[in-house]
């Protein structure tokens, strides 16, 4: 029964199927139960949570990874199983937490000052959320001293900064400087990105990383957490 | 007398009129249900004080306008049918009228990289005898003297008919205070065609209508010859109205300058990747922003524009080259005129960032199509690629001999009861020679213009050499004079118009 539960839901976090809601890719599926109630049914059942994790999330995301590879997935269908795998996290992380499995890290997301691009930065969260980080979106023009307010309060491992405008690139390196002056440099790393940033602008400005897009965001991410 | 561009004959149409009433229709609900979130707060009281249900939402910080299509149907009769874009020379205007299939083609947009060519020889491996010359491209960042330079390439191109700045200007010097004014000076002094931007800060609206008003000659002038136009893109998609583009819209119209009110969602991502869903969104969109603009200023010259392009399958990123980019453009020119607005349509943008076969084949591919259904200002269709990223004069130089192909192409044919005497009595003729030739008859009609020339970057029929060929026309039309503004309005300009770098003073001494 374990075994079929969680076959059910690689299965469905393969296909990015959220809940009974979504048509699947043949549009067939209407009324079958998507990964938000398999999760849950397996909840239920006494399954324990970590195997869901490796044996059902881990491993559907690796072979939606291959399809990928191979051109057989596109990003549409990259972004529905990482969002499914997001939201399985969501509803295992206390049962996680009581079981001993910490998530991998707390990240928050924001597009800088005076920028109102998020489509880039809105897949970085997802593919981030979907690798297993707690991810918290503050959404676009998002000023340097809500950063520091909420870095003072959920203190968070990562921030990821996107900016897409020549004009608003400058608002990173204020909101570096303004996590400097209120003493909160070296508790939090800052990885940045978006179309006109680079290796070079971050190092420039004093960011820990850069991320061209999503997958590198997160390789980024994890190469920075194994060396802290 | 404004410039021809060209009067489309038979436009090509995909949707019917029973769809596009549909597609209105949809568009109208969408408006109502859901309605729009409006992050300006004066857009949303101009909204309330009309009759549009509006309800403050403090948690997302807007408010959610639910706009009646009565509200749009009143707006959309004070909007003007027919918009003139001025310029510098006269003879450079644009009339923009929806009711009209007339194509005007201009550049665009903010690109941050400029494209260089060089032409390099390479040496073959296998036989040390064998050298070729071939066009590298390299990437940098645009700065203001690239600015000149593509306004002074502009003006000398035949089939440019409008200039947007293709290039964004990042020197160290410019920062968002002084870039606005010298941005617009960089192309006004460098081209006398029709100039349009959009706007960085709000706060130099006013210095950069002072500058267009000292060229005019005035007030009324710049009225009457509007020489500049704005952009502004007022909605996020989806169905956002964004505070800083919104109170841009609300100020350029009070000012009465020409505003292109445009929205650019990506089927797919923020907009349904289906056509009529798509299309019923961006409509909804550029009305919501008309019909702002004529609630503030009623007969306000605003121009429906349209940018809907698809999202990639690799990266989500805007796609042009794919067809979709063409049915859901097409749609919106139809939509455009369906309301007998004017249309500042999309079309000659390459997916890949540098120029050849793709490029060519995703550039021509929405030239030619959206020329077709008679769009009447197709920006974006000089030398951009990389999806708007990258801006390369070489290939606006190429764009520009594809363009005038097109709008050949596209000109009405000439068959009357005159014409077809003529070729009768022709054929006769022809028939009573010797060698049977119609040879002698091509030189009139190729002295009328009537019969196109030889491919401009054609080589020697077995090297494809067009982009050396069209870098060598590119250098040859860069040393061409232009007619820069006069000295006593530059210096007037320099004078009154606070933040102009010196260097783009013509006149200076030294
Ligand atoms: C934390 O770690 C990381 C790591 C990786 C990260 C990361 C963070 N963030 C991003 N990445 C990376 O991963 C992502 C996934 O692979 C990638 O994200 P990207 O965001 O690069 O890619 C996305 C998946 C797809 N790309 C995009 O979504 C951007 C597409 C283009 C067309 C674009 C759009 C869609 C929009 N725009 Co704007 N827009 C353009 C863009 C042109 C272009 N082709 O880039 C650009 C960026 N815009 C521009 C302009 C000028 C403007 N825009 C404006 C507005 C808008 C819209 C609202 C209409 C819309 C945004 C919708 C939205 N919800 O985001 C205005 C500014 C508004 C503002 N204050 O922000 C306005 C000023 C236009 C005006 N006159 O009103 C140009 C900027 C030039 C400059 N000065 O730098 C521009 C290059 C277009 C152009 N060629 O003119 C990577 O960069």
């Amino acid at each position: 029964m374990t075994d079929d539960i969680i076959e059910q839901i690689k299965q469905n976090v393969i296909q990015g199927r959220m809940d009974k809601e979504d048509e699947g890719f043949d549009g067939g599926m209407v009324g079958q139960p998507g990964v938000k109630e398999l999760v849950q049914q397996a909840l239920d059942m006494g399954t324990d949570p970590r195997r869901m994790v490796t044996e059902g999330l881990t491993e559907a995301m690796s072979i939606v990874g291959e399809r990928f590879e191979a051109k057989d997935y596109f990003i549409p269908d990259m972004l529905a199983s990482a969002e499914t795998v997001g939201e399985a996290m969501d509803i295992l992380a206390p049962h996680l937490a009581k079981s001993g499995m910490a998530t991998k890290g707390k990240v928050i997301m924001a597009t800088v000052k005076g920028d109102l691009h998020d489509i880039g930065k809105n897949i970085v969260s997802i593919i981030l959320k979907g690798a297993g980080y707690e991810v918290n979106d503050m959404g676009a023009d998002v000023t340097p001293e809500r950063i520091v307010a909420i870095v003072t309060e959920e203190k968070p491992d990562f921030i990821g900064l996107s900016a897409l405008l020549t004009t608003t690139m400058m608002a990173m390196k204020e909101t570096i400087e303004s996590l400097a002056e209120a003493g909160l440099r070296d508790k939090v790393k800052v990885i940045i990105g978006g179309a006109p940033t680079s290796a070079e602008f971050a190092a420039e400005i004093g960011a820990d990383g850069y991320g061209a897009d999503a997958f590198q965001a997160v390789r980024v991410v994890e190469e920075l957490k194994q060396r802290s | 007398m404004p410039r021809e561009g060209v009067l489309v004959h038979r436009i090509y149409e995909r949707l019917s009129k029973d769809q596009m009433e549909r597609i209105h229709n949809a568009s109208m609900e969408i408006l109502t249900r859901p309605g729009i979130m409006c992050y300006n707060k004066e857009a949303a009281d101009i909204f309330s004080s009309f009759g549009a249900k509006v309800n403050a939402l403090p948690s997302s910080g807007c408010w959610q306008v639910s706009i009646p299509e009565a509200l749009v149907l009143g707006a959309l009769e004070t909007t003007p049918k027919v918009v003139k874009l001025g310029a510098r020379s006269e003879e450079n205007s644009l009339i923009l009228d929806g009711s009209e299939p007339r194509v005007y083609f201009a550049s665009g947009s903010e690109t941050n990289i400029w494209l260089d060519m060089r032409v390099e020889s390479f040496v073959s491996k296998s036989d040390g005898s064998v050298e070729i010359k071939l066009a590298t491209f390299h990437p940098r960042r645009g700065m203001l003297a690239d600015l000149c330079a593509a306004a002074r390439l502009g003006e000398h191109l035949d089939n440019l008919d409008g200039f947007i700045r293709p290039v964004n200007i990042q020197d160290e010097d410019i920062t968002e205070e002084n870039k606005d004014v010298n941005k617009f000076f960089a192309c006004l002094n460098n081209m006398t065609k029709h100039i349009m931007a959009g706007l960085t800060s709000l706060d130099k609206l006013d210095e950069v209508v002072r500058m267009a008003e000292l060229i005019a000659g005035g007030k009324e002038e710049l009225r009457r010859n509007p020489l500049i136009s704005f952009i502004t893109c007022v909605f996020k998609s989806p169905l956002q109205l964004v505070d800083d583009t919104t109170q841009k819209c609300i100020e350029i119209t009070r000012r009465g300058v020409p505003l292109v009110i445009s929205s650019s969602p990506q089927g797919g991502s923020t907009a349904p990747i289906k056509e009529d869903g798509m299309v019923a969104q961006i409509n909804a969109e550029i009305l919501g922003g008309i019909t702002l603009s004529q609630l503030v200023s009623p007969g306000a010259s605003v121009i429906y524009g349209s940018v809907p392009t698809r999202a990639g399958l690799d990266d989500l990123a805007d796609t042009y080259g794919v067809p979709e980019f063409n049915n859901y453009n097409i749609d919106c020119v139809q939509m455009a005129r369906f309301y007998g607005l004017p249309c500042y349509s999309t079309a000659g943008v390459a997916d890949v960032k540098v120029p050849g076969i793709q490029a060519t084949v995703e550039r021509l591919f929405s030239q030619i199509v959206i020329a077709l259904c008679g769009a009447q200002y197709i920006h974006y269709a000089f030398g951009l690629l990389d999806k708007t990223a990258t801006f390369c004069p070489v290939q606006a130089v190429v764009d520009d001999a594809h363009i005038g192909m097109v709008k050949s192409l596209l000109r009405a044919p000439k068959v009357d009861e005159v014409e077809v005497a003529a070729s009768l009595e022709q054929i006769r003729q022809v028939m009573t020679t010797p060698n049977k030739l119609f040879v002698r008859y091509i030189r009139p009609k190729l002295r009328s213009g009537e019969v196109t020339l030889p491919y401009p970057f054609e080589g020697d029929k077995v090297t494809d050499d067009v982009f050396i060929r069209a870098h060598e026309r590119m250098q040859e039309l860069l040393k061409r004079p232009v007619e820069h503004i006069p000295p006593e309005t530059s210096e007037r300009i320099f004078r009154e118009v606070p933040g102009l770098l010196p260097r783009l003073n013509t006149y200076r001494e030294g």
